[in-house]
């Protein structure tokens, strides 16, 4: 029944790739200088993309929607990046980070593509070392390594809280060398808004100058998109504000097929919602959860205290207090994978128990006093204090903690006011990360030929949940190593094309699409603002898309985001021109473009028919309230064809083989 | 939390419909603004009011609003990122300013840094300083050495880190007053002379990356050390000396 | 070097700073000798004799201070119009005094100050010196008819007026707070700096700039009161 070819080659896991690559076929370098190739977006997977094809001698034009390729939001990743080196001598391998993936991703994954990801990982180190990345290290000068959650060994390389941030300046710095020699072509606040097919292949874009408005066309023989996830459909999320899934969706609807968009990471450790004019979640690093322990309290008129600001944290006894991952996962505790804590914090809020002041009362405590006590007796025992005092314990405690994670208390403290070395921290998930999105083949490529799609953007090795520090390893991995061998077998075809002409029909009809869309928003003068829909839709999308949902309340979704798409077209209000720099516009094109997604996202949801990582349906759960997965009848991709509408793409399965493990029920109690 | 009482403010905003126009402070009144939002969400609702009213709304850059991706800018009550230390723009929070207080919103001003619209500056000219040398040349082919082949000093290591955290905002330039970009680009000179990777074209880089600076016309460095009070990461002008340093050398033998 | 390196704005810091510690060095050697004239006039008109005629003073020494002076006044200057040229509009309402202090970001005034008091410096003392020296052509460091040589009483003659005095203590005043900035930032503009050093420097930097310009306007009002009773 499924027309997808996911092209994985033969042979036995470890030695696909080797011999993949040994038998790719190569375009030699003299016609390279021929070929030009697109990429959307530069992130840590298009910045690695762009700067790589660029140093194999192809002619490479990068878009980005932000002034700088420097602020793609990878930059926002706190933690670190997984790679098997095994520094640490703890049993770490190519193969265990492969096995820790596939199970944390609930068994919804390829195997060859994870296998793959995990054999390049040590490979990035290296070349991000090289790059001048100032990893954190020890005092002997050599690479340092911490733990993250759902795994049992160090292979999490970081740089303090700002991995991201230093993973992406690499990669930016790699492209601006490429630059500087003329072989990036750096096209800053550009947007792309339509891909354009020519013969069945990808052959440019359409992208519009975010200063002046002008629309432009671009050709080349291949196009990549880099574009991110697409967590912004829920409007509070903990992506930028820019971030958008419009590149993404454009080439869903030339045909790119879309696949899993169900798939949605919620981060357990965010800061609660504090009020409608809320416009962003902020995430505090999941190595909190390393010290910190979670709990609500055991009594609902002790909730109900805290909520009202008539009890204080502080004053709940601790036979009072409900640990409650320590209690559901005694093996694990609070170091949970985060689907699980996530939706372990949802289930107490929803029964009453949810201690911030807010109109959904969502927010749980992540208490570092214990650790306080903990690390403060240990100093004094290094110190050789007999007999420490209360407070002594307690000052010496919380320095250690500040030299753990002094700033991310610091970014507690300014967002909230308060003080999270005396009170504990509010936290409740938020949406973080999408596993879902474009369908690729192992070469990455769409199911449009020369039309690529890496990093986040694409659906390809996290299942359906993604592990901490995994995002970072696959958006390098997809645009250092693998894109830039793959892709040659498919340019190897046209080296004798030559460039590709823009002014021909195909050109002509998606530049008149773009700007017909553009001006009938600009000429819309409806009622309400473009943030106005973005928040319906977001609540839509949480309250009955989010952390848990029912059949009947993803069929309202499916039926209000649709009425709210109509409405939205209707009603919407753009001021400004299209001839300008006009922010409400490119939010609005945004919009437009989510409120589609919303749908199709809401009828993944509702056709899945078990529950598995990042997507819980409350009817299909054991009866102790955890994930009850359908290896029998889901174990497949779900990659979905565009036809016109959403409520009318048609659905492809690709099945997923497991040949090397094997599928069992996740466990972490 | 909610609880608070909201803030009446009047804001001075800075005006200008392209780069070619000519700008003015306009002025807004804000009712009840609550001090839990941030500095950008209450823009977010000065901007609904307007929208509401028909008007066009105030463009300004942001991203992340998180602190980490150095497109949020604006000038706020005479400093940039406004009177908070170590933090940008997008972690102010309105509890900062006082009930009935006037605040002054400008775009960063530098010649190297046009206005575009209203509050959004063209900082590309950092770009462009980096293009000139903020890399170390190697192929990202993978095919490098190990990582843990060279042991870094970890004091080196760290010294590097701080400089590279540098988030490329330039508050540096917009607090300086003769617009240098001395911090920002010896935070990149530093982060590559400190590494052992980065010694192999340590002088070309600091010669080109300063002649380039200067090319954009920023200013020199007339160590008020004004830059390292407002850098929202806290970018010590230790640094800046490292560069001087860094340049000295060089010009001796290049 | 190339002429590439030499136009940019650090080397013609480095040139400031490097005249700016050279003229530090000058201005402590200039107060020693004029402290003497408070508490040994005798010393003080012996070593102004020994300066104002020693050859490799006069010949060599003097015009390379002269060379010093030049060197950082047409480097403020020039430096100055760059620093005014990077920021043609100006902030309509700016805090400046939040990030840096007041004598870091007006080093040009205070500058211009102390260049405008060199002036009136040199038409009292210097230029009637080389009328003297070269004009007239007396080397002999005496008044006609007079025992010892003249430099305390012309010195304590030129601080017998009240307006002088006064004009005097000012250019000190911003003499120090030239100093103030300008110690510590021609270490750092030279690279020197090192959290080990770097306080340390600050602290001798302030004293200096403290201690010095004090010390000067404590020998002209010394004079003042002496020649006034």
């Amino acid at each position: 029944m499924s027309n997808l070819n996911s092209k994985i080659p033969a042979g036995s896991l470890k030695d696909k790739w080797t011999d993949y690559k040994n038998n790719i076929r190569l375009v030699n370098p003299a016609n390279k200088r021929n070929i030009d190739v697109i990429v959307v977006g530069t992130g840590l997977a298009g910045g690695s993309a762009a700067a790589t094809l660029a140093e194999l001698g192809y002619n490479v034009k990068a878009f980005c929607y932000q002034d700088s390729p420097r602020r793609a939001h990878s930059i926002a990743a706190q933690g670190g990046i997984n790679a098997a080196k095994n520094y640490q001598g703890d049993g770490d391998s190519t193969y265990r980070l492969f096995y820790d993936t596939i199970k944390g991703g609930d068994y919804r994954s390829r195997e060859a593509n994870v296998y793959r990801l995990a054999e390049v990982s040590a490979n990035i180190i290296d070349q991000c070392v090289a790059q001048g990345v100032p990893f954190a290290r020890d005092y002997g000068g050599l690479l340092d390594n911490r733990s993250f959650g759902g795994v049992l060994v160090s292979r999490t390389f970081y740089a303090k809280g700002q991995t991201g941030q230093q993973l992406l300046l690499g990669a930016y710095s790699a492209m601006n060398r490429q630059i500087a020699k003329g072989k990036i072509e750096m096209f800053n606040r550009h947007e792309m808004l339509d891909v354009v097919i020519i013969d069945g292949k990808a052959r440019g874009i359409i992208a519009r100058n975010l200063v002046t408005g002008e629309i432009q066309r671009h050709s080349a023989h291949a196009v990549v998109i880099a574009s991110g996830g697409y967590g912004n459909v829920f409007f509070l999320s903990t992506n930028a504000m820019g971030s958008n899934a419009t590149a993404a969706w454009k080439i869903h609807k030339k045909g790119a097929y879309f696949a899993n968009p169900c798939y949605t990471q919620i981060h357990p450790t965010c800061i609660p919602v504090h009020g409608t004019q809320q416009s962003k979640l902020t995430l505090m690093s999941e190595s909190l959860r390393n010290d910190g322990r979670i709990w609500v309290p055991k009594k609902l008129e002790d909730a109900k205290a805290v909520r009202e600001g008539k009890l204080r944290p502080v004053d709940i006894k601790e036979e009072d207090r409900d640990y409650y991952l320590e209690r559901r996962y005694p093996s694990f505790g609070n170091l949970v994978p985060r689907d699980v804590a996530s939706r372990a914090a949802k289930e107490r809020c929803d029964a009453g128990f949810g201690i911030v002041n807010n109109d959904t009362k969502e927010g749980v405590f992540l208490d570092f006093a214990s650790a306080i006590q903990r690390y403060g007796k240990e100093q004094a025992h290094i110190k050789g204090i007999h007999n420490p005092s209360k407070e002594e314990i307690i000052a010496l405690g919380e320095k250690v903690i500040e030299s753990k994670y002094g700033n991310l208390f610091d970014m507690y403290t300014q967002i909230t006011a308060e003080n999270p070395y005396k009170t504990p921290m509010k936290i409740y998930p938020a949406v973080h990360y999408t596993m879902g999105g474009t369908w690729v083949d192992y070469n990455l490529m769409t199911t449009v030929p020369g039309l690529y799609s890496i990093g986040e953007s694409n659906f390809s090795d996290h299942g359906a949940n993604r592990l901490g520090a995994s995002a970072l390893m696959q958006g390098l991995a997809d645009g250092y190593f693998v894109l830039p061998y793959t892709i040659g077998d498919y340019l190897a075809d046209d080296i004798r094309t030559g460039k590709i002409p823009t002014n021909t029909p195909e050109f002509e009809e998606a530049e008149k699409g773009v700007k017909d869309t553009i001006h009938k928003l600009v000429n819309n003068k409806g009622k309400h603002s473009v943030d106005y829909f973005h928040k319906k839709l977001g609540l839509i999308m949480w309250n009955k898309v989010g952390m848990a949902r029912t059949p009947e309340g993803l069929k309202e979704a499916i039926t209000e985001i649709a009425a709210l798409r109509e409405e939205f077209w209707k009603d919407v209000r753009v001021p400004g021109d299209a001839d300008e720099l006009n922010q409400e516009l490119e939010k609005a094109g945004r919009v437009a473009d989510f409120l589609e997604l919303g749908e199709l996202f809401a009828r993944d949801a509702l056709e899945r028919n078990e529950s598995c990582g990042g997507h819980f349906r409350e009817d299909f759960r054991t009866e102790d309230g955890e994930a009850k997965r359908d290896d029998e009848n889901y174990t497949y991709v779900a990659a979905w064809e565009y036809t016109g509408k959403p409520s009318e793409a048609i659905l492809h399965k690709e099945d997923l083989v497991f040949e090397n493990v094997e599928l069992k029920t996740r466990s972490y109690k | 939390m909610s609880t608070e009482k909201g803030l009446n403010i009047t804001l001075k905003v800075w005006r200008q419909k392209n780069a070619q126009a000519k700008g003015q402070l306009d002025t807004y009144e804000m009712k009840d603004v609550s001090p839990n939002n941030s500095f950008l969400e209450m823009l977010d609702i000065l901007n609904d009011d307007l929208i509401n009213q028909g008007d066009n709304p105030v463009a300004f850059d942001h991203d992340c609003r998180e602190g980490i991706c150095g497109a949020c800018s604006l000038h706020i009550n005479g400093e940039p990122h406004g009177p908070g230390r170590n933090v940008t723009t997008c972690q102010l929070h309105m509890r900062e300013f006082q009930d009935g207080e006037t605040i002054y919103i400008e775009p960063f001003r530098a010649k190297a840094f046009p206005v575009i619209k209203d509050l959004i500056v063209d900082r590309s000219a950092l770009d462009r300083i980096q293009h000139a040398g903020g890399y170390i040349s190697v192929n990202t082919s993978g095919n490098t050495q190990d990582a843990n082949a060279i042991p870094i000093e970890k004091e080196n290591a760290d010294k590097a880190f701080d400089a590279a955290t540098c988030i490329g905002c330039g508050a540096c330039v917009a607090a300086c007053k003769n617009a240098s970009a001395s911090l920002f680009v010896s935070a990149k000179v530093s982060q590559f002379a400190l590494l052992p990777q980065g010694q192999v074209e340590a002088k070309d880089r600091v010669l080109n990356m300063v002649k380039q600076a200067e090319a954009e016309g920023f200013g020199p460095c007339s160590n008020t050390g004004a830059c390292e009070i407002e850098c929202p990461k806290g970018i010590s002008i230790e640094n800046i000396a490292r560069m001087n340093r860094e340049f000295l050398s060089a010009s001796l033998t290049k | 070097m190339s002429m590439e390196n030499s136009k940019t704005s650090i080397f013609k810091k480095v040139l400031m700073a490097l005249s700016g510690l050279f003229l530090l060095i000058f201005l402590l050697q200039h107060f020693i000798i004029n402290f003497l004239s408070v508490i040994n006039p005798d010393a003080f008109n012996d070593v102004s004799h020994f300066m104002g005629t020693n050859p490799l003073i006069q010949f060599i020494m003097q015009p390379i201070l002269m060379l010093g002076v030049v060197l950082h006044l047409v480097m403020g200057v020039v430096i100055e119009q760059r620093n005014r040229a990077a920021r043609p509009i100006k902030y309509a309402y700016n805090k400046p005094d939040k990030n840096s202090s007041w004598m870091s970001r007006n080093m040009i005034i205070t500058g211009v100050m102390v260049i405008l008091f060199l002036g009136l410096h040199f038409y009292d003392f210097w230029l009637p010196e080389i009328k003297t020296k070269f004009i007239d052509g007396d080397f002999s460091g005496k008044l006609a008819g007079a025992e010892g040589y003249r430099y305390f009483t012309e010195l304590q003659h030129k601080f017998m007026s009240p307006v002088r005095i006064i004009i005097y203590c000012l250019a000190f005043v911003f003499l120090a707070l030239h100093l103030l900035h300008g110690f510590q930032s021609a270490f750092q503009t030279v690279g020197l700096n090192h959290n080990k050093y770097t306080p340390t420097i600050k602290k001798i930097g302030n004293l200096y700039a403290v201690l010095i310009p004090l010390g000067f306007i404590f020998i002209a009002v010394f004079h003042f009161i002496n020649a006034s009773h």
